[in-house]
């Protein structure tokens, strides 16, 4: 699979703050990732980096393998950034137009991409009467007049209303759905569960685990378990191979796996040690239980 | 080139502030001619300023670009606003993630104020060669195309003043904050200069000598006031004064050459702090 971007060992320091702290990854076409981390992460001063308006202060980062310089990448990039930015006395059409003439793409795309985003009807509205919502899908239409390779997106949803956090998300996911390459930078889980087949966990400037989204979520699984005499049950399971270790919380017990285990076999295990139970549940945790445990336990 | 010029000027014409202070400034520019029609009434004696040879050739070139520099903050507006305007509309940031470099982004900049200073110099010396050609009392072609160095003198002044601007517009960020700061070097550059002439270097040429090198005077040194050039007010010194004012009115290579490195380091330093800056 062809690699558009590759980050190497990427640090960056405002002052006394490590903001980024020997990030590596690599962006392969296709896929859609997610960058996850609280606020203050790291998030957006990676992308800042990459997108050549924030200074490095040292590892290395090359788009497209390397053979071009980064304002030429950046050409087949398309790129929003935490908050949208235009000429506030130009209308949507002259926005895009000028972006047009930056990138080297005909003024031809403005009116299709203005359609994708549902801005047609509003294209001789000047920006500053804009509502953030608007002035949020103006953006995405800008970032795709070139028919990036890559889109790259952080926080796009920040700051809007519940139905422009639903139009935004299914621009994203029909965008996706053709195949473009998507960076979506987020601190909202389910958006990156929704939309992300790839998953990168930031914290103070550190990757905590990058890799498929199914792979952070499956790994491990619990049970919940009640039984009339709950040491009992916790001595019986005390050498069960599978089990990584156990806590009782509100009257059950809860068991964490180390390797797979089906509730079924759980079931027969228990009744040829002689307990039979009252309540029995095998659940995974969801991507933010994943998330806040990976963040707070490190 | 074009296409930078293509989106500097859109940026430019689009923002009716910019467009007004721009139409404004050449509006004002072609209307120094009308000083042609002053006329004072002293008594029964008619004096009109057309007749007292400040519409003479070469004499013309020197009076119209001295007055017409005068009006250049009409336009210094317009430069730092659209650096600033970058700033705190977060386009500058827009701007290089669409894909423009810093490079190109200065550049970009850089044209614009050439063309703004061309337009300008056009235009005086399309004005003054109009206002000579019908009140001068000389018409012969050697003198009409002499002293042409005003004109040259006067596009290295505006390209100068501008790219002061320009930069900082890009230092400071914010449009009123740039020219209160240009309004402050100025008095700077006057006490500093000031200070030399009375303090430090009493009775000796050296002041002028160091204060020819700040880059505000070196802007004002390029053309020195015409006024006292002329003969009526010549007459006037000398007969209260008794001696004849010996002035050097010149436009001086070295001058032209001082002001010229200031452009370079204008542009310069600009390009090295937006390299520098983290947007």
């Amino acid at each position: 699979m062809e690699t558009i971007l590759t980050i190497e060992n990427l640090n960056k320091r405002f002052g006394p703050v490590h903001a980024v702290k020997n990030v590596s990854l690599e962006i392969k076409k296709g896929n859609v990732y997610g960058i996850l981390g609280p606020n203050g992460s790291g998030k957006s001063t990676t992308l800042g980096i990459v997108l050549n308006v924030v200074n490095k202060t040292s590892g290395e980062y090359r788009w497209f393998g390397g053979a071009m310089e980064t304002h030429e990448a950046l050409k087949k990039v398309g790129a929003i950034i935490e908050r949208p930015n235009f000429y506030p006395y130009m209308t949507a059409q002259e926005n895009l137009e000028l972006v047009c003439k930056i990138k080297g793409t005909p003024n031809t795309k403005v009116a299709e991409k203005l359609e994708v985003v549902g801005l047609l009807d509003r294209k001789d509205s000047k920006f500053r009467t804009f509502s953030l919502g608007m002035k949020q899908r103006l953006a995405i239409a800008s970032a795709l007049l070139n028919d990036p390779e890559i889109l790259i997106l952080d926080e796009p949803t920040n700051g809007l209303d519940p139905q422009g956090i639903r139009q935004i998300r299914d621009i994203i996911k029909t965008i996706a759905s053709q195949g473009t390459t998507i960076l979506l930078a987020s601190h909202l889980l389910d958006e990156v569960e929704k939309v992300c087949s790839h998953v990168l966990v930031l914290r103070k400037g550190e990757i905590l685990y990058s890799g498929k989204v199914d792979g952070m979520i499956s790994n491990e699984g619990f049970f919940e378990l009640q039984s009339d005499n709950l040491n009992e049950l916790e001595s019986a399971l005390q050498n069960h191979p599978s089990i990584e270790k156990m806590e009782l919380e509100e009257g059950k017990l809860v068991v964490y796996l180390k390797s797979a285990l089906e509730a079924k076999d759980m079931n027969k295990y228990l009744v040829d040690k002689g307990i039979y139970l009252n309540h029995l549940v095998k659940r995974k945790h969801s991507l933010e239980e994943q998330f806040l445990q990976l963040t707070n336990n490190n | 080139m074009i296409r930078l010029l293509q989106i500097e000027f859109k940026k430019i014409w689009k923002n009716k502030a910019s467009r007004i202070l721009t139409i404004s400034y050449f509006v004002i520019l072609s209307f120094i001619a009308l000083i042609a029609s002053i006329k004072f009434n002293i008594g029964n004696f008619e004096l009109q300023i057309a007749d007292q040879g400040i519409f003479n050739f070469p004499y013309i070139w020197h009076f119209y670009t001295y007055i017409a520099a005068i009006l250049k903050f009409f336009l210094a507006i317009v430069i730092v606003s659209m650096m600033a305007n970058e700033y705190s509309y977060g386009t500058l940031k827009q701007n290089l993630i669409d894909g423009f470099s810093k490079k190109e982004f200065i550049q970009s900049k850089f044209i614009t104020v050439l063309v703004f200073a061309l337009a300008s110099t056009v235009f005086v010396f399309i004005m003054s060669l109009i206002l000579g050609l019908s009140f001068s009392s000389y018409n012969e072609i050697d003198i009409i195309f002499s002293d042409l160095e005003y004109i040259l003198a006067y596009f290295l002044k505006l390209t100068a003043f501008f790219s002061f601007c320009l930069f900082l517009g890009i230092l400071v960020k914010r449009s009123a904050f740039a020219i209160g700061f240009l309004f402050v070097w100025n008095i700077i550059e006057g006490i500093i200069i000031g200070l030399m002439k009375w303090r430090i270097f009493k009775n000796s040429d050296t002041a002028d000598t160091i204060a020819q090198f700040l880059p505000l005077e070196s802007m004002s040194n390029l053309i020195k006031e015409p006024f006292t050039r002329l003969n009526v007010i010549k007459n006037i010194e000398e007969s209260i004064g008794g001696v004849p004012n010996v002035k050097d009115y010149g436009v001086h290579w070295y001058s032209m050459f001082i002001v010229f490195c200031w452009i370079v380091i204008f542009v310069l330093m600009s390009y090295k702090i937006l390299q520098k800056r983290d947007l």
